[in-house]
C-alpha cells in the first residue's frame, strides 16, 4: 500500500506551538527543493557518491513526514549510490515529487 | 546547561532546538551548519553539551571530535544507527540520537548528560579548584588550572551556572557559583555588593548612590549590601 506524507511528527514536535510549526514547515519548504535540485544535479553530472550524500539528508525528511517505507527505500538507494548504482533514480524521484506536492499544499 | 547544535541540515537543527526548549535548564547558545565554525566558537566559549550531526560533508562529526583537545559532552545525532557504533569510541560522546529525535528519547539523553556532568564534577572536586597559598586562586577552565592573583581580580559577576571573573589583563568564565568563590576570597579584599557581584574593594574608583565604578565598569550596589560597603569605607 502506498504511504502518504503527514504532519504527525511535526505536530508532536510543535506541541501546540503554531508559530514553531509554521516556521518548521517553512524550513522544510525551503530546504527540501534545494536538496532535490542538488541531488538532480549530481545525478545528471554522473556523481552518484555525491548524490548519496544528499539522499542521506533527504531521507531524514522522509522520516519527519512519517514516510517509513520511503525511508527504507532511501536507505537502500543511498547504499547503491555509494556503489555507483543509479538505477533507482526514477523511483526515488517519484518519491521526491510526491513530497514536493505535499509540501506545496501546506 | 549551555549547548550548541551542529548540523548541516536546517530542519535537523530546528528539531534539536525545539526539543531543547522543552528542557527547563538547557539553553541553546548557538547553532552551526558546519563543524569548523563550531570549533572556532568552542575556542572562545565553554559549553556543557554539543549536539553534533555525525554525517556532514567535508568535515564530519568524527573529525570534529578528534580535533578538540578538551571536548565538552557530546551527543551525536544521526540518521543511521550504524554510525552510532562510533559513539563509544570517544570518551566525550555521552549518547547518540537517531533522527528524527523523539521527545522521550531526548529526555533520556539529557538525563545521561546530566549524570555525566555530575560525575565529572565529582572527579574534579571543585569546578573552580583552589589551592590556598595565601594570595592566589586557581580556576579550572577546560581542565586547565589557571592561577589568578587576588590583587589582579577586579570584579566577579554571576552568570547563571557560571561566573565571569574580570581581571586586570583578562576575563574568565568559570563553571561555579558566586557563593563558592566568595568562600575562597579574602574578606579584607573582596566584598559582595549585589547578589550578582563581588568586587575587589581596593579597585574602587568612585561610588555613587547605587553604583560603584571599577575601572570602566559600573557595578550596582544592592540596598541590603550598601551598609556593609559604607562601613568599610575609610570616610573622611
Amino acid at each position: 500500500m502506498r504511504e502518504t506524507p503527514n504532519l504527525s511528527y511535526i505536530k508532536e514536535l510543535s506541541d501546540g506551538d503554531t508559530v514553531f510549526e509554521q516556521k518548521f514547515i517553512g524550513i522544510l519548504k525551503k530546504e527540501f527543493p534545494e536538496e532535490v535540485r542538488t541531488y538532480v544535479n549530481y545525478i545528471e553530472n554522473d556523481q552518484p557518491r555525491s548524490a548519496a550524500e544528499i539522499v542521506h539528508k533527504l531521507k531524514h525528511k522522509f522520516n519527519i513526514l512519517s514516510l517509513s517505507n520511503s525511508y527504507a527505500f532511501a536507505v537502500a538507494y543511498e547504499e547503491k549510490l555509494r556503489a555507483g548504482d543509479t538505477q533507482s533514480d526514477r523511483s526515488f524521484r517519484m518519491l521526491l515529487d510526491m513530497i514536493q506536492n505535499f509540501l506545496n499544499t501546506l | 546547561m549551555n549547548s550548541i547544535i551542529i548540523d548541516d541540515e536546517a530542519a535537523a537543527r530546528a528539531i534539536v532546538a525545539q526539543r531543547c526548549s522543552k528542557i527547563p535548564d538547557l539553553d541553546v547558545i548557538e547553532e552551526f551548519d558546519n563543524a569548523i565554525d563550531a570549533i572556532k566558537f568552542l575556542n572562545q566559549q565553554d559549553i556543557d553539551v554539543v549536539f553534533l550531526d555525525i554525517h556532514m560533508p567535508g568535515f564530519s562529526g568524527v573529525d570534529f571530535v578528534q580535533t578538540l583537545k578538551n571536548p565538552p559532552s557530546i551527543v551525536l545525532t544521526t540518521s543511521d544507527t550504524d554510525f552510532a557504533i562510533a559513539a563509544y569510541e570517544y570518551e566525550a560522546i555521552i549518547d547518540y540520537l537517531v533522527k528524527p529525535i523523539t521527545a522521550e528519547r531526548f529526555e533520556k539523553c539529557i538525563q545521561k548528560v546530566k549524570n555525566s556532568l555530575a560525575k565529572q564534577s565529582r572527579a574534579i572536586p571543585e569546578e573552580s579548584a583552589t589551592t590556598d597559598t595565601g594570595d592566589d586562586l586557581y580556576i579550572n577552565i577546560d581542565r586547565r588550572l589557571i592561577k589568578l592573583k587576588f590583587s589582579e581580580i577586579m570584579v566577579i559577576e554571576a552568570k547563571g551556572d557560571y561566573i565571569d571573573i574580570k581581571t586586570e589583563n583578562e576575563d574568565y568564565r568559570v563553571h561555579t557559583t558566586l557563593k563558592k568563590i566568595k568562600d575562597k576570597l579574602p574578606e579584607k579584599l573582596f566584598l559582595q555588593i549585589h547578589r550578582s557581584y563581588i568586587i575587589n574593594f581596593t579597585k574602587i574608583v568612585d561610588i555613587e548612590d547605587n553604583s560603584v565604578l571599577i575601572e570602566k565598569s559600573v557595578i550596582p550596589i544592592s540596598r541590603s549590601n550598601r551598609p556593609e560597603l559604607m562601613r568599610r569605607l575609610n570616610l573622611l
